[in-house]
């Protein structure tokens, strides 16, 4: 599991220790993977900011997208449940 | 007779600030952040809290003070509830369509990004053995 935002490194290391994260969060300074991802939110950061509006994706080992999510407040984020059942459900299936 | 103070409006208004305030506090929270029921309670409180300060400083004025302070706290409070609701509702929603984002079936567009010790990761290699789960969130933190 990774996730992905505009913060530059040394924020999400600083963010990582104090909230003891297990996993890798990866920096998108520019916003070219969240432009390419069409997840841009323009102005939606403080100060006018560009930043990525919330969304989760599950990539199976080929590349593919088997699961994704777009909130559509920005208050609702996907529940860990729902990443995990999705998660679970492509992991039987490619072992059938 | 010597006027009391008019607790219901102070403590109304209180009830609106704190209603407001506490959206940072309630929104780490899934069961109160989805929909800020909490928070609507607090100013819902307050509302009707400034709502009853109003009617006692006008209609039992010979007991409660509150003329003046009043109106003007419960039109504060209910500018603060208007706001709120407006955020709520309407600017919480404002999303891009993002209808060019990578649908299911569809291949993840290929990254490479460096991770919080500035390591380079690649997309290619996170999903290498079972996959991968990718998290995006709005950052400044």
């Amino acid at each position: 599991m990774v996730a992905i935002s505009v913060d530059p490194p040394e924020i999400n290391k600083r963010q990582s220790q104090k909230l003891g994260f297990g996993y890798a969060l990866l920096s998108d300074v520019k916003a070219g993977v969240i432009r390419r991802y069409d997840l841009l939110h323009p102005g939606g950061g403080p100060k006018g900011a560009n930043i990525a509006r919330p969304a989760e994706f599950l990539i199976d080992s080929t590349g593919t997208v088997r699961w994704m999510n777009l909130t559509e407040n920005i208050g609702v984020r996907a529940r860990p449940e729902e990443v995990l059942n999705a998660f679970d459900k492509t992991n039987h299936a490619s072992r059938d | 007779m010597k006027r009391s103070w008019n607790w219901s409006i102070w403590v109304g208004f209180l009830f609106v600030l704190a209603g407001f305030l506490s959206y940072t506090f309630f929104v780490q929270f899934p069961v109160t952040r989805d929909f800020p029921w909490a928070n609507f309670l607090l100013l819902g409180i307050g509302g009707i809290l400034l709502a009853i300060g109003v009617e006692r400083a006008f209609a039992k004025a010979e007991a409660y003070r509150g003329k003046i302070f009043g109106p003007i706290l419960a039109l504060l409070g209910l500018f603060v509830i208007a706001f709120f609701s407006y955020i709520v509702f309407y600017e919480l929603k404002q999303l891009p369509p993002s209808t060019g984002a990578p649908r299911i079936g569809q291949k993840a567009p290929e990254f490479t990004l460096p991770d919080q010790n500035g390591k380079p990761i690649a997309l290619a290699d996170l999903i290498s053995s079972h996959g991968a789960v990718l998290i995006f969130y709005r950052g400044f933190w």
